[in-house]
This record gives C-alpha cells, structure tokens and sequence, in this order.
C-alpha cells in the first residue's frame, strides 16, 4: 500500500486506466473486423518516428504520431487505389518503418539512446505530459464511440453493404485509423511498440469468452485490459522488468486460464446434455 | 419524358415504369475491362434471372447496379422511384459467404443497419425504425431470434435475416447475389415461394450460376459474359441455347421442368 504514495506510481495506475479504456473499445472494432495485422504494421512503423525523432530532436512519441498517422492513410489509400493487397503492403510498412527507425538512430551524433523503453515499455516512467496525451485521445475514442457506435458497428461487420446503404465509409474508416494511430503511440509507453498488439487483441479475446455483443466485449475488455495492466505493473516494479512483458504475461494468463474453465464448462455441459438425451436417439 | 417522373398511382400502369437503365455500360477496372456495351433496364415488377459463367461480370453488373463502382463508360439512370428520403433504395443480399459469421452482432442490429438508423451508443432508436424491424422480422418468421448473435443461426435463418436486411427499408428493387449457395436446400424451396410473393410487389434482379433454381420464379433471364444478352419470358422453349458463351446443363431424373432458351442473336 506504500506503493500508492509514490507519484510516479499512481502516474503508472493512470496511464495503465487511459489506455486500458482505449485499447479496450479501439481493440473491439480490431478484432471484430480483423485488421489486427493492420494495427501491428501500424505500431512496428511507428518505430521510424521515434527514430527520426532522435535524429531531428524532436519528441519521439510526437514524431511517431505523425509517421504512424502516415502509414495508417497509406495503408487505406494504397489499397484502395492502388489495388496492392493488403498483407503485402502492411508486410513491407512494417519492417521498412523499423529499419527507418534504426536507420536514423544510428545516424544520430552522439551515443546511441537507449530504446529498451520504447520497444518494451516503460510504465513505471510516464511523466504527466504523456497522462495528458493518453487523456486526450481516451476522451476522443469514448467521444467518437459514442457518437457513431451504430456506424461504425455496420462498417465493421459489412464495410460493402454499409457502402450500398450510404454510409461514409471511408471517413470513417480514416477517422478510426487515425485514432488507432494515436492509440498505438499513447500505448508505447505502457507496453511498447512490440508488444502493443497484444493491449489491442487479449483483452477482446477473453471478453469474447463471455459475450457475443459488441458493446459489452469492448466494455469487458477495458476491464480486463486495466486488470492485466495493474498486475503487470506491480510484477514490473518488483522484478524490475520491463513493464510490456509483465502486462502482456498477465493478461495471456488471464485469458489462458478462463478460456481453461470455459473449455472444461463447455465439456460438461455437453456430457449432461448427451447423458440427457441418452435412450432418445442414437448417432 | 416519363422517366423521371414519379411513379403514377394505378397499379396497372406501374408496369413499366422503367427502375434502373443501363445504356452502353462499360465497366471493370482501368487494365481489365470486364463488361463492355451494356444495355440494361430493369422494369418495375421484373423478376430477373442473371445468370453466366464465373468470371463473365455477373458480380461486376451487380456492383455497378449498386453503385459500388462507377461505370468506365456509358450512363445509369435510376427512376425517381428507386429513391426515398432522398435516398437510393436498392435491397441487396450478398453472397453467404462473404459475411463474417463470427462477428459479434445481434441480429436485430444486422436488420437495423438495413436502415442504416444512426444515432449514438445511448440513443434509441426511433418508433418508426424499431416498427419496421419488428415488422420485417415477423413477416419472415425470425422474431423469436431477434436477441441472439448472428453465427448462432442455421443457414436458412441467416439468410431470412439478411432478407429481413435487404427489405427493412422497403426498396422497390431486390438484388440477390447467389441466394441459396451454401445454404441448407430447405430454404431454396422456401426461398422460391419468398421471393414469389414479394415480386408481386418489387422488382427483383437474381444473380446465380444454378440456373436450374433460378428459372422456376424468374421471368426473364440475362446472359452475361462480357456483354448481356437478354431473354424475355415470352421465349419459345422450342430453341436449344447451345452457344458458348452461356451454356449449362440441366441434370435431374424425369420429371424435370425446363425452359430452353433462344441463341443469342448475332
């Protein structure tokens, strides 16, 4: 309970809350539309900005703002366009974003920064700049959620009908690329940028053990977003690990275990059904 | 010019009123043309039947019908009475397969997008909407389902929910795209008797590759290969269509009800 004293902890419990309700809803339409892969390319070419960041010496996280905001519309424009399939292209955003990345922080005077924090996260380390930051693109994600759920809803279950039935898709689909941009980024710092996926898909996975509706799987998965955070963060100060390995552990522990008690419910429940409908019919 | 005019009253008269007309449509993507000279008008109250090999345009006349893509060249023109609240109204049911069964959604609000009812996570819906669907979902006889997830239903209740979907918004033109592939063979039967009755009312376009399903309800049929040859319903059965550019099989054991269709006149 010390632990609460501290200020840099309860920045870490905030920071771990916003992204937590981020991840929790942006994660839901990411999984339910299966652009995981997108959001991935997304987060390892936000690399690239940290790095162009140091060279330039702007703030890396801004820098990374921008360049993943950039390969969120080239990825949609590309494809649409351009016809290039979507893999391919997120394939190749992807790691040519990390080499950009290494690129310039190699290229950058001096010796080289130390990118640990960036690339596994560092909650323990938020200042309240980035409280701020995650702050602002929480009250968008919950604003823009709350205004188009049924929009967004309809695109992401049928993005053609949708179009035939005159939804602006593809404002929508940029404004949700946008603030998946932005999420990726608020979250280098809770979990970093390889492991940022997975704030984005486990929580989904284990809310979807318990419900088949969209509104209650991303209400659920911000709570066991913020769940698997807070225990990732006190096994990080106590084993002084890297925070994103600690979460991301948490949180497939978590799901691993339910998803155990959910297989052995389903198994039993089957078993009482057969044994029910035993002597009725055979085969 | 009748054309855009809306609709007269009379039942009768509303025969012909033309719904959508497709004149020297070409379409496709910019290195690969996939229809050229297309000269289409679907009537008020037709049924419909398109049918082609793969990779002929049937889904690319079906895109273009639905405003998907733009045609390369040529004009499409909808009759005032396709539009309602300013809207264009067309029903569509895509292929089965292209739907994500796993997605969590209920099945009302997949027959709610059908009306594409905004409104944000807290708000209700209008009366009005909720009316509708209610309505549409009896008539189909999917009500009791209106609370569970979409990848729960059988096949034929799925597509009854897409259907509910497609006429939430009461259009005056249905479009199917291969409306019982993958689905169980119950509701093909069904289906023909379905859509039976509601072309008493709309006009309805078909897409499919089994013609046999297809010509026990439809009135006419459109060949697409490339281009489109139409077959009215008044065709003799006496003429084998024995061209290349559509031809099928009939297989089935005696009793089989058939329709020869016309050659393509050249």
């Amino acid at each position: 309970m010390e632990l609460l004293t501290y200020p840099f902890f309860l920045r870490a419990l905030g920071a771990a809350l916003l992204v937590s309700i981020t991840c929790g809803i942006l994660g839901t339409y990411i999984v339910s539309r299966r652009i995981v892969f997108i959001a991935g390319g997304i987060s390892h070419a936000a690399f690239g900005g940290i790095g162009l960041g140091y060279f330039l010496g702007v703030s890396p996280l801004v820098c990374a703002a921008c360049f993943s905001a950039l390969c969120a519309a080239a990825i949609e424009i590309l494809t649409r366009r351009a016809r290039m399939r979507i893999d391919t292209l997120i394939g190749i955003l992807w790691s040519f974003g990390m080499a950009v990345g290494i690129i310039f922080v190699y290229m950058t005077p001096g010796y080289a920064p130390n990118l640990t924090g960036y690339l596994f996260g560092g909650i323990l380390t938020v200042s309240y700049y980035n409280l701020i930051a995650m702050g602002c693109v929480a009250i968008g994600t919950i604003f823009v959620f709350i205004l188009l759920y049924r929009e967004i809803l309809y695109l992401a279950f049928d993005e053609e009908y949708a179009t035939t039935r005159g939804l602006p898709v593809k404002i929508i689909s940029f404004i949700l690329l946008g603030l998946i941009s932005l999420t990726i980024v608020i979250s280098i710092r809770v979990v970093g940028i390889i492991l940022v996926i997975s704030l984005l898909t486990i929580p989904q996975a284990t809310a979807s053990l318990y419900s088949n509706d969209f509104k209650r799987i991303m209400l659920m998965s911000v709570f066991f977003a913020f769940f698997g955070c807070c225990a990732g963060l006190i096994l990080s100060y106590f084993l002084r690990i890297p925070s994103g390995a600690t979460i991301i552990f948490s949180l497939t522990v978590v799901f691993g275990v339910l998803k155990m008690i959910d297989l052995i419910m389903m198994r039993r429940r089957r078993s009482a059904n057969l044994a029910q409908g035993d002597g009725m019919c055979v085969g | 010019m009748h054309w855009f005019q809306p609709r007269a009253g009379g039942k009768g008269s509303s025969m012909t009123v033309e719904l959508v007309k497709m004149e020297s449509v070409a379409a496709g993507y910019v290195d690969k043309i996939i229809l050229r000279d297309i000269n289409f008008t679907i009537h008020d109250r037709d049924f419909i039947g398109i049918i082609g090999p793969n990779g002929g345009g049937k889904t690319t006349l079906m895109r273009v019908l639905l405003g998907l893509i733009r045609p390369l060249a040529g004009t499409i023109e909808y009759s005032n009475d396709i539009f309602s609240r300013g809207k264009r109204e067309i029903g569509y049911l895509p292929q089965f397969r292209v739907v994500d069964l796993q997605f969590p959604i209920r099945v009302r609000d997949v027959v709610f997008s059908g009306l594409m009812s905004s409104g944000g996570i807290f708000k209700r819906f209008s009366s009005d909407d909720e009316d509708r669907v209610y309505d549409i979902l009896a008539r189909f006889g999917v009500s009791h389902l209106r609370d569970k997830t979409i990848g729960d239903l059988s096949g034929g209740q799925m597509q009854r929910v897409f259907l509910c979907r497609a006429l939430v918004s009461s259009p005056r033109l249905l479009v199917l795209d291969e409306p019982d592939t993958f689905v169980d063979s119950s509701f093909s039967v069904d289906l023909n008797q379905i859509l039976q009755d509601l072309n008493k009312e709309i006009a309805i376009v078909l897409v499919s590759h089994d013609l046999g399903s297809v010509l026990e309800s439809v009135k006419n049929i459109a060949c697409v290969n490339g281009t489109l040859h139409y077959h009215s319903a008044d065709e003799g059965a006496e003429h084998i269509m024995e061209s290349m550019q559509c031809s099928f099989r009939l297989v089935g054991h005696g009793d089989v009800p058939h329709t020869v269709l016309k050659k393509h006149g050249r």
